[in-house]
Order: C-alpha cells, then structure tokens, then sequence
C-alpha cells in the first residue's frame, strides 16, 4: 500500500536545538533515504519555510502565508509503499528527526481506488 | 441489579466463542471487513432474539453462521457491487476449527486489528467487544454509559479505518509484537475495569467474564509472555469476587466488607495457577504484581487476616517498576493497614501526593477514612464530600454518601 508521510515541525520548540546536533540529524536523515531506498518511491519533496508560503482561497482569494495557523508547519512529504500501516508506522518511528523537540509525522494512505469517484 | 441468566451465560459463551470466527471467515470470503463484522453483528441480534424465545438451536455454531452468510449476502445484493457472490463457501467446519489461543486461531488477528494504536482508545475496547466477542452494540452502549447511535457512528467510522488504511488483519511481526501485545492488555484491562464499577452496566451479559475470557485467550496464544499469563491472573482473581462486590440492593461493598463466602473459588484457583505460570517464567511486570496482590486478598478468609505486610512489600516491588502516584496511594492505604496505630504515616505520604491525585476520588476517599482513624471529623468530611464531587459512577456515589450519612449520625 502507498502512504504519504507528511513531516512537520514546530520552528517555535527548534531554537533552542544545538546547530550541531541539527545539523547531525540532518546527516541521518540522508542515511534514512538511502536505507529505505526500498520502500520509498520517487515522489517526495522538501519544502522551504512556512513564511515563504501562498495560499489561494475559495474564490480565489490570495493570501500570504500557510493553509493553517498551525504550530506545526509541513517541512516535506514523500511516499512509500509498505505491506500495511505498521510496516508504515514503523518507518514513520524511524524518521531520524523524531529525536528533535516539537517534530511530528503524519501517515496517511494514498488514494489509489480511484472507483469510488466514478 | 439484574444478574445475567443462566440461559444467556450460555448464550454468551456461544457468541464469545463463533463471533470473532465468523467475521475473519466471513472476511476472507467476501473480501471485506466492515461488511462481515456487520453480517456477523446482525446475526448476533437475531440470535439474541429468536434463542432466548424458543432456546439454544442443537447446533448454535451452524445457526450463527447461516445467519451472517445471509446477512453478508444481502449486503452485496443491496449495494449492488460487481462483486462475484462467492460459491465455495460452506456453513461450518467445526472439526477443523482450533483450540482456544492456538497460534492458529485467527481471532487473536481480528483481536490485534481491534486494538491497534491508530483507532481511539475508547473505540477500541468497544470495536473489541463487539467483533471479537459479540457483543451488540446497545449491550456495549448500557455497558459504558454512552449514546447508542453515537457509538455506532464511531464503530463505523473505526472500521472504515481499518479497512482503508491497511491495518492488517493478523498478528504483528516478531519486532513489533511486545508493543502491540502491551496495547492488546491495555485494552483487555480497560474492559475489565469498566465493567468493575458499573452497576448500570449491561444486565444481559457479563462484562467481566468477557474481558477474563480475553485475556485467557491471549496468555494461552502467547504462553511464554509472562505479562499475559499477568493480566490473566489479575482478572481472574478480581473477577472471582464480582458476586460479592454488590449487595442485594445493588450497593457497592468495600472488599473489607465483603462476605467472602460468595467468592469463587474456582476462579481464585485458575488466578493461582495463571500466576504460577507467569511466575516460571522469571520475568517480572506491573500486571503480575497487581495480580499477586489480588491473590493475597484472595487468600485471606478475612478482613482481619489479610497479610498486609506482603502486600506492602508487593506495592515497594510495584512501585519500582511503575512510580506513579496511584500506586504510592495504594501503598500508603496498605501501609495503614500494617501499622494500624500510626495512620498519621499514611497520611504524611498522601499528603505529598496531594497534587497529581488532585482529580482522583479514591485519594479523597482514603484520605477521609485516615481522618477518620485520627479523629479529625471535619476534615474527613470534607474530604469525602470532594471525592462524591468527583465519583460519576451512581453505586460508588451511594457508597460515599452512606459513609457520610453514617459518620454524621455518629457524632
């Protein structure tokens, strides 16, 4: 099954993390890639910061800034393809960024029945 | 309160035993688990129906099953899916089917489904209920106090998950099998200690069998996890003296009060040899303590000759492997016991306690009752008076207001 895991931090509990230990994990995460290459496709991105982000309303109202006035904002997404959801949730757990405060990830099944719209 | 009959006790165990059969039977026939767990639900509330009117059919397995073939069948027609009706499928194969707890019992996949940590807790134990167990939901609805409709909404909502988000129908794999086996208890035992303080509960089933029935159907499917066999004991041993925790009236009564002939001794007895199992396997747990120290109230054929200095010593053993306020209360109570002349220790300990236990009405209730031994009436009062502020439950209200009525006319 393919999910999206949809990675989201919360800048505001970020300052205080050492630049080094940031800059650690990010090491890891590139490892991350690289051990599940297998499990992950080629669909993914990492997205520049919430401030940089439009968002275009119902009737095409332009607005600045993110979708959510959320603490959490999405730093990237990509999809894999696993089993079941615990094959996922496992993977999600690995996410090397977990190790930093006010870090979550988001599991979330892709629609791939496209009957049910028919 | 109306005790269940003997007539549905029996009409229970048939549905403990076949509901969770029929719906991964159904499961794999028709391909879907939402529509099988329906089928199989349906059924469950015709059979309550048509056996309690003209009894148990000679093959209830047989019946139970035709009766969600049918259901399911319906199903497909009215939804009018290009789904091929499946030919090959025959009533029952009892001979074929496992023992309780067998690995190859394909219940405990449904029941690891139920429990899975991506649905609401409280969705969990009803969804665990219902499927595995066979409950219906306006059995689970009176159980929990909770709107019928509501919770037939969230069960839909529940299974709908299951079905489209990939949680598996099976037992996880070796790696992630401790933490799910661990949520699997966590639910089990909420089950457990909902039933525990409904009086309202359902008065057609037993809740806590259900629940001990559980747990029995895990330690025996995993026999090496010592925690299981925990759990196991644990229910068990509470559950041998459910007749004696309400009175006639249907009041609450403390275990210090309790008539203590109307425990059950052959419960008490599976609870000793669940805890001897756990016990050979050298690995200690949280679940294993509380059932030993449920064991040793077992034992005592009185109030009086409770061997408090063991349970205290378990409660240090606890408090090790989970330091949490509520069991440095339980302790402190335990410790009152053993040391009746100095309640004022107890007290000092509760006292420092006091602000994560703020919420909870049993310290409130136990810091009463220490009052009381120090003859600080007022206090004691008070105390008891905010711990009925914040009991939900109707007979453990009863219970606070007779000991406050009590108290009152004593003075």
């Amino acid at each position: 099954m393919k999910y999206v895991l949809m990675f989201a931090t919360d800048p505001g509990a970020q300052s205080d993390v050492d630049p080094q230990v940031a800059q650690a994990v990010y090491g890891r995460i590139y490892e991350w890639f690289g051990t599940n290459a297998a499990s992950i496709t080629d669909n993914g991105a990492e997205l520049l910061g919430a401030e940089t982000a439009t968002t275009i309303r119902s009737g095409g109202v332009v607005v600045d800034g993110p979708f959510a006035e959320a603490k959490e904002v999405i730093g990237g997404f990509t999809v894999i393809d696993v089993p079941d959801l615990d094959a996922a949730l496992a993977l999600a757990k690995s996410w090397p960024a977990l190790e930093l405060p006010g870090v979550c990830v988001e599991v979330r099944p892709m629609v791939v029945d496209y009957s049910q719209f028919e | 309160m109306t005790t269940p009959s003997s007539s549905d006790d029996a009409l229970a165990g048939v549905l403990r035993e076949q509901s969770g059969r029929l719906v991964m039977r159904l499961s794999r026939v028709f391909g879907d688990f939402a529509l099988a767990e329906d089928a199989v639900q349906s059924a469950v509330v015709e059979a309550l129906v048509a056996w309690r009117r003209d009894g148990v059919p000679p093959n209830p397995a047989g019946w139970l099953s035709l009766a969600a073939r049918r259901n399911a069948l319906d199903a497909v027609r009215r939804s009018n899916r290009s789904t091929s009706l499946p030919e090959d499928w025959s009533p029952t194969t009892e001979a074929s089917e496992p023992t309780l707890g067998s690995t190859t019992d394909d219940r405990l996949g449904l029941l690891f489904a139920c429990c899975h940590p991506a649905l609401a807790i409280e969705v969990r134990i009803a969804l665990t209920l219902r499927a595995v167990t066979g409950l219906t939901t306006a059995q689970v609805a009176r159980a929990f106090l909770v709107n019928e409709a509501t919770l037939a909404q969230r069960i839909v909502r529940a299974k709908r998950k299951i079905a489209t988000v990939g949680i598996a129908l099976d037992v996880p794999e070796r790696d992630a099998l401790p933490a799910r086996l661990a949520d699997v208890r966590t639910v089990i035992y909420a089950c457990y200690n909902e039933a525990f303080v409904s009086t309202t509960g359902t008065q057609d089933r037993s809740l806590g069998a259900d629940a001990v029935w559980l747990a029995d159907l895990v330690a025996h499917a995993f026999p090496t996890d010592s925690e299981s066999w925990g759990l196991a004991a644990l229910l068990a041993t509470q559950h041998a003296r459910a007749a004696a925790r309400f009175s006639h009236s249907g009041d609450l009564v403390q275990l210090r009060d309790q008539d203590r002939s109307r425990w059950d001794s052959e419960l008490l007895q599976r609870g000793r040899d669940h805890l001897d199992r756990a016990a050979a396997l050298r690995r200690p747990g949280p679940l294993q303590l509380q059932a030993a120290i449920a064991a040793v109230h077992g034992e005592a054929a009185t109030w009086d000759d409770t061997d408090w200095l063991q349970i205290v010593g378990l409660y240090e053993a606890l408090l090790r492997l989970d330091p949490s306020p509520v069991v440095r209360l339980n302790r402190a109570v335990a410790l009152a016991e053993y040391l009746p002349a100095r309640p004022a220790l107890a007290l000092a300990e509760l006292d420092r306690i006091a602000e994560p236990l703020a919420n909870y009405h049993p310290y409130h209730a136990a810091r009463a009752e220490l009052l009381r031994r120090l003859n600080r009436a007022d206090e004691a009062e008070a105390s008891d008076l905010v711990a009925l502020r914040l009991t939900a439950n109707d007979a453990e209200r009863r219970l606070l207001r007779s000991r406050l009525r009590r108290h009152t006319l004593d003075e």
